[in-house]
C-alpha cells in the first residue's frame, strides 16, 4: 500500500463509491418502505390540549410546559412565511397528527430490549444499534417518528463526561444545562416554524461536551419518518464547551407517500471559547414521485452561536430528499477571530424545490465565514441559494467568501442565487463568485468515448463539481453521499 | 481490423462524408490528409460513435463487428480509441479517477476483473515512465486549466492505459509546438505493435515525419481521392492542396 499513499491516497476510497454509483444507479428511493409496530398517537389536530397530551406523555417538569405554551400562543398570531421561491398548496395545520410513537417498553435498560421490529426497520436503514457489531466509531441517536428509541455507546462518551442522549432525556436528567441553552439561539418565537417546534417538539438529541474534551467518535441522529399522517418536530441542541470538539452528523428518511408530510426541526449549536462544532447532514427525506406528488415539507431552522473566541461552527449539507426544502444554517460570529462556515450539495430533480442557504452574521473582531454552495437541478426542479452576509459595526476586520455554483441537467428545471450582503464596517472584505454551467453532450460523449457509459459519466461529473463540499464530510458518510447523488439524478440525462 | 465501404455521414442536412472506403489491418499506420472541411474530423467522429452525425449509408466492419451498432462505450470497450482534437474538461474530476474508471469499465466490458488500486497504480506508473508525464498532472482535475501540449499529451497517456486495438488521433498535432509534437509523437510510436493499428488524421505533413505511415488517403469532398505511401504527404505538402483539388476537378 506504499504506492498507494505517495500516489494517491483518495483512490480506494473513490473506487468504492464508483462501483458502489454503479450498482445503485438504476435504484429508485430506497427508504420508501413503511414498518408495522403498534403505535402511540395524539388525536389529529393543533390545541392547547394537543401540546399538553405530548408534554405529560414526557413526564415534562411544569417549566417545559409552560415554555411551549407560550410559543403556542405566539404561534397562533404569526403568519406561515412566503418570501422563500417556493410553491406548494397550503398546509392544514389541523389534519397533521403532532404526536406518534411506536408502542415500547418505556426507557429500555439496555439496547437488546428494544423491540425486534424497531431494530429491524433500522437494520433495513443500515443503521446498526448493536454496538458489537458497529466497526465504525459512530455512536447514534434513532429517532423514529416523535420519539428516540436508542442512543448507543452512552457509556463509553459518559467516562469522558460527555452527555449524548434524546431531548427528553436531557429535560429529565440535564435541566439546568437544557434551561441554560434552549432557545438561546433559536428563540421560541424566531419565525413560524420555529414557534411551532417549540410548541409541540417531541424528541431529538442533546449533546453536551465539557471543557476540553474531544469527542473521539462521531455522533449521529438518524431520523425515520414512518406513520402515516404525522408531521416529526424534532429539536437538537450541542453545546461545546471551552475547548471541547464534536462532529455530528444526522441523516433522515420516510416511506413513500401520496401525501406530504410536515417536518419542521430546530437544531441549536453553541460553541464556547476555543471550541469547535462540526455539524454534517444528508438530507434524503422521501421526495415524492415522478409526477410530484407526495414527498416531505422540509422546514427547517438552524442556527450555531460561535459564542467564544477563536470559536468554530462548520455547517455541511447534502441536501437530495424532500419535496419542499426550506433551510437556511446560519452562524452568529459574536466570538473574537472566530469562524463560519457553510458548506451545501442541493440537488433538485422531477419537480422538488430546495430554497437553502446560509446567514454569516459577523459580529465580532476578525471573524471569517466560507459559504460553498453547489446546487444541481434536474427535471422540472427548482433550487435556489438565498444567502445573506451581514458585518455588523463593531466587526473590524471581518472576512467572507462566498462561492454559488449551479449545474443545469436538461432545459426544463431552474437555478436561482439570491445574495444579500449588508456590511456596515468599512475594514470589512467580503468576496462573492456565482457561476451556472451545464453538463455538456462533449462532457459525456469524452466520457463514453473512454468506455464510461452516460449514467456512470453523469456520476463522475456531478461528483466532481460537488468534490469540495462532499471533501467536507466525515469519511464514513462520504461514500454513501455520493451515492445518493448519482440516484437522486438518476434518469435524469437521457 | 477495419473496413470501411462507402460510408456515408451527415450532420442535420449537410452530407458530409460522401462514400469513403478504408481497410486498415493490424500492424500499420494509415495517415489521412486533406484541406480545411474535407470531413476527416467527421470520419473520426463516426468511427467514434457521435450521435450528432447520420450515417445515411455503408459499413464499418472491426474485428469481425458490425461497428455501426454499438454505442460509443462498446465501441471503447471493443478497442477503438479517439484521442480529441479538443479534449473536454471535468472540473472536480481527477485525471487519475477518471482513468480508472475507464480502465475498470473497460475490462469490465471484456470480462476481465476490475483492477484494485494497487494493480491500477503499478499499472499507472508503468505508463507514466514511459509517457513522460508526471504525477502532479495526474492529481489535476481533468484538462481542466491544462496548457494545449499537456492535454494532448493526457490523451496520450489515456491512450497507452486502454491499450487500444485502433488509435485514432484527430490532429493531434494541432497547436502544438515542435517540441510537444515530438514527445506526443514518441508516445504513440512506443505504443505501435504488430496487433494494433493507428489512423492519424492531420492537417499537416509535419507529424508525419514523427509518426511514420504506412499509407496515406487524401480526403477531399467527403471522398478519399488519392492513396499513397508516405512520399504522397511529402508532395502534398511541397505542391499543397490545390493540386488535388485541380486533379479532383479535372476527373469531374
Amino acid at each position: 500500500m506504499k504506492s498507494d499513499e505517495v500516489y494517491q491516497p483518495e483512490i480506494h476510497e473513490i473506487d468504492d463509491g464508483m462501483s458502489a454509483i454503479h450498482e445503485t444507479v438504476n435504484s429508485e428511493y430506497k427508504y420508501g418502505f413503511v414498518s408495522d409496530f403498534e403505535t402511540d398517537e395524539a388525536p389529529k389536530g393543533l390545541t392547547e390540549d394537543t401540546i399538553r397530551f405530548i408534554s405529560a406523555k414526557k413526564n415534562e417538569p411544569a417549566w417545559m410546559l409552560d415554555w411551549r405554551l407560550k410559543a403556542f400562543r405566539q404561534w397562533q398570531k404569526m403568519e406561515e412565511p412566503h418570501w422563500a421561491n417556493l410553491h406548494y398548496p397550503k398546509i392544514d395545520y389541523q389534519d397533521i397528527i403532532y404526536y406518534s410513537a411506536p408502542k415500547q417498553k418505556v426507557n429500555p435498560n439496555s439496547l437488546d430490549e428494544i423491540d425486534p421490529e424497531l431494530r429491524r426497520t433500522f437494520e433495513k436503514l443500515g443503521i446498526s444499534l448493536n454496538e458489537q457489531k458497529r466497526l465504525t466509531g459512530v455512536a447514534v441517536d434513532a429517532v423514529i417518528d416523535s420519539v428516540s428509541i436508542a442512543t448507543t455507546f452512552k457509556e463509553q462518551l459518559g467516562e469522558l463526561g460527555i452527555i449524548f442522549c434524546s431531548m427528553s432525556e436531557a429535560i429529565e436528567n440535564h435541566p439546568d444545562l437544557v434551561r441554560q441553552y434552549l432557545s438561546s439561539v433559536v428563540p421560541a418565537t424566531d419565525n413560524y416554524f420555529a414557534a411551532l417546534n417549540s410548541a409541540v417538539f417531541s424528541d431529538g438529541s442533546f449533546v453536551y461536551i465539557p471543557k476540553g474534551v474531544r469527542c473521539p467518535m462521531e455522533l449521529s441522529t438518524y431520523f425515520r419518518i414512518n406513520a402515516e399522517n404525522t408531521g416529526q418536530f424534532e429539536r437538537t441542541l450541542i453545546v461545546a464547551d471551552e475547548g471541547a470538539y464534536v462532529s455530528y452528523l444526522e441523516g433522515c428518511t420516510a416511506p413513500m407517500r401520496d401525501e406530504n408530510q410536515l417536518h419542521a426541526a430546530v437544531v441549536e449549536l453553541i460553541a464556547l471559547d476555543n471550541a469547535e462544532i462540526k455539524y454534517s447532514t444528508v438530507q434524503n427525506w422521501y421526495p415524492g414521485d415522478k409526477e410530484g406528488k407526495g414527498g416531505i415539507y422540509n422546514f427547517v431552522t438552524k442556527r450555531g452561536i460561535c459564542r467564544g473566541v477563536k470559536s468554530k461552527i462548520s455547517w455541511t449539507q447534502v441536501e437530495t430528499g424532500s419535496a419542499i426544502t426550506w433551510k437556511y444554517p446560519s452562524v452568529i460570529l459574536k466570538g473574537d477571530y472566530s469562524i463560519g462556515e457553510f458548506y451545501s450539495v442541493a440537488v433538485t430533480n422531477n419537480y422538488q424545490q430546495a430554497d437553502t442557504g446560509t446567514k454569516m452574521q459577523h459580529l465580532g473582531k476578525n471573524t471569517r465565514s466560507r459559504i460553498v454552495s453547489k446546487g444541481i437541478s434536474a427535471g422540472f426542479s427548482n433550487n435556489s441559494y438565498r444567502g445573506l452576509v451581514h458585518v455588523g459595526k463593531n466587526a473590524n476586520g471581518a472576512r467572507n467568501f462566498s462561492q454559488c455554483d449551479s449545474l443545469l441537467l436538461g432545459d426544463k428545471c431552474g437555478a436561482h442565487t439570491f445574495p444579500y450582503i449588508e456590511v456596515k464596517n468599512n475594514t470589512a472584505v467580503v468576496e462573492h463568485e456565482a457561476t451556472t454551467s451545464k453538463i455538456g453532450e462533449d462532457q459525456i460523449f469524452y466520457c463514453n468515448q473512454r468506455g464510461i457509459d452516460t449514467e456512470t459519466a453523469v456520476a463522475l461529473i456531478i461528483n466532481g463539481f460537488a468534490k469540495e463540499v462532499m471533501n467536507q464530510l466525515p469519511m464514513e458518510f462520504a461514500v454513501e453521499a455520493q451515492k445518493l447523488l448519482a440516484i437522486s439524478l438518476e434518469g435524469s440525462v437521457g | 481490423m477495419l473496413s470501411i465501404k462507402n460510408l456515408h455521414a451527415r450532420i442535420e442536412e449537410k452530407e458530409i462524408l460522401r462514400g469513403i472506403n478504408l481497410d486498415i489491418k493490424a500492424g500499420e499506420v494509415h495517415a489521412i490528409m486533406g484541406p480545411n472541411g474535407s470531413g476527416k474530423s467527421t470520419l473520426a467522429s463516426v468511427l467514434a460513435g457521435r450521435q450528432e452525425y447520420e450515417v445515411t449509408n455503408g459499413s464499418v466492419e472491426f474485428l469481425g463487428k458490425d461497428l455501426l451498432e454499438l454505442s460509443p462505450e462498446e465501441r471503447a470497450g471493443e478497442g477503438i480509441f479517439l484521442a480529441f482534437q479538443y479534449p473536454v474538461e471535468i472540473p472536480g474530476l481527477t485525471t487519475t479517477n477518471f482513468v480508472k474508471t475507464a480502465v475498470n469499465e473497460v475490462r469490465k466490458y471484456r470480462g476481465q476483473e476490475a483492477y484494485d488500486a494497487v494493480q491500477f497504480l503499478k499499472l499507472m506508473k508503468e505508463k507514466m515512465a514511459l509517457m513522460e508525464i508526471n504525477q502532479s498532472l495526474l492529481s489535476r482535475s481533468l484538462n481542466e486549466g491544462f496548457s494545449g501540449g499537456e492535454k494532448k499529451r493526457n490523451e496520450i497517456f489515456q491512450m497507452a492505459m486502454l491499450d487500444p486495438k485502433l488509435a485514432i488521433l484527430d490532429e493531434t498535432d494541432s497547436g502544438l509546438d515542435i517540441d510537444a509534437i515530438r514527445i506526443v509523437s514518441n508516445g504513440v510510436n512506443k505504443l505501435r505493435n504488430k496487433d494494433n493499428a493507428v489512423l492519424v488524421v492531420t492537417h499537416y505533413q509535419r507529424l508525419l515525419d514523427y509518426i511514420v505511415p504506412d499509407f496515406v488517403h487524401v480526403l477531399y469532398n467527403g471522398r478519399i481521392v488519392k492513396s499513397g505511401t508516405k512520399e504522397l504527404a511529402l508532395e502534398l505538402e511541397e505542391r499543397g492542396y490545390d493540386f488535388i483539388k485541380n486533379e479532383v476537378g479535372q476527373e469531374a
